[in-house]
């Protein structure tokens, strides 16, 4: 968790402001793309997670959001094995998403590299499966970290997400994306 | 046709697809894929990458590579449909990149007091020198391309087969390098995992490090 705040993300963060303060290379535009990714990415990702002892990390904090999912895809736990199934089909780095699509459906999807939430969906849930968001802990053993981050989720904060709150967060940054 | 002959007829094509099948799958067995032998210790890298790197990255992620490449071919062999097939592409692409990656870059590297670091000599320094000056300044560009790469991915020295110059490209994930148009010299892996338990978030200095146990004279077997 130290290393992934301080070091990734305040990476992201630096290159972001380097390549937005300093817009002359001729790959600014991906520079600007993959960091300013990696922090609306990470942003949403440190509020998703809480203490396994927090209120915030039962799901009975998220009763719109259980019924939602049980509603689209059977069961809770039919969602847990379709979501983490498609967390370890990731070829690369990337992220696994739980999303509210445009017509107010629940999807899952994956993005690559730093790529973000697009498309007027919202993102309620991100999983990282970068290696450095988990190798020191688990090393190559990632089926592990999909199976205990469960344990930490804050459906609280999945809820408030689902119900709209989130509508316009980064918005300048996600235009120059 | 009586029925007689045709219950024979029948019967001798059925005994031909199935010796057609065993054949079939000998070859499937003889074809399977498994972890080369690694040409030094675990431990010889260090202090450049340190043994548990190199076991972990050895036994386990190239492991899952062969597994997974094995596992897909044995299904696309018994895929029925195109569909299903190319459905498999990826997962052939992915994890058969991954061994054919790994096993060129396990021969790229080999211990500091053996051949490791020891520039490389002939018609490849030559050819280093003609594209970038000096060994230092190509190791500088390569180690710039490396950095930029934004995710996983491979960074390598490779020979075009057509003009026979020399050029850095990098590749995400798995994909391996197009071999009809380059000829891999030098590989570098820049996932994650290639580095995280030693150098953690300081790739940089990975990308520093590893130059000490580059074997060139596999490079230059490559390049002539």
């Amino acid at each position: 968790m130290e290393l992934h705040h301080s070091k990734h993300h305040a990476a992201y963060v630096a290159n972001l402001n380097k390549a937005i303060s300093s817009p002359t290379s001729a790959n600014t535009q991906s520079l600007i793309h993959f960091n300013g990714g990696g922090h609306i990415n990470h942003s949403i990702f440190w509020n998703n997670l809480t203490p396994a002892s927090s209120p915030e990390a039962a799901k009975s904090a998220a009763p719109t959001l259980m019924q939602a999912i049980e509603k689209k895809f059977g069961s809770f736990e039919d969602f847990q094995a379709k979501f983490g199934a498609m967390l370890l089909g990731i070829q690369g780095s990337g992220w696994g998403w739980l999303v509210l699509k445009q017509g107010a459906e629940l999807d899952i999807v994956t993005t690559r590299d730093q790529d973000i939430i697009t498309d007027g969906a919202t993102a309620l849930i991100g999983v990282d499966m970068w290696e450095h968001a988990y190798y020191l802990q688990y090393l190559n053993g990632k089926a592990a970290y999909v199976e205990n981050i469960w344990n930490i989720i804050n459906w609280k904060y999945a809820e408030t997400r689902l119900k709209g709150d989130v509508q316009g967060e980064f918005k300048e940054l996600k235009a120059m994306l | 046709m009586s029925v007689a002959t045709s219950a024979r007829s029948m019967l001798v094509r059925a005994s031909r697809a199935s010796s057609i099948r065993s054949l079939g799958s000998l070859t499937a067995v003889r074809s399977k894929y498994t972890l080369p032998d690694l040409p030094y210790d675990y431990g010889a890298l260090e202090p450049h990458i340190s043994g548990q790197i190199m076991e972990v990255h050895y036994t386990k992620h190239h492991q899952t590579y062969v597994n997974g490449i094995n596992d897909a071919q044995e299904k696309f062999a018994a895929a029925s449909t195109p569909a299903e097939k190319v459905a498999l592409t990826s997962l052939i692409k992915f994890h058969g990149g991954g061994h054919v990656n790994h096993s060129l870059f396990w021969e790229n590297l080999s211990p500091a007091n053996k051949d490791g670091g020891d520039p490389p000599s002939g018609a490849l320094a030559t050819a280093i020198n003609d594209s970038w000056g000096s060994l230092d300044n190509f190791k500088g560009k390569m180690n710039t391309a490396l950095a930029g790469i934004q995710g996983s991915g491979w960074g390598w020295l490779v020979k075009d087969n057509t003009t026979g110059k020399l050029s850095i490209i990098t590749m995400p994930n798995q994909d391996p390098v197009n071999t009809t148009q380059f000829t891999p010299l030098v590989g570098i892996d820049a996932w994650e995992h290639a580095y995280y338990l030693q150098y953690k978030n300081v790739k940089a200095d990975y990308f520093k490090a590893i130059w000490n146990v580059i074997n060139w004279k596999t490079a230059e077997k490559r390049f002539s």
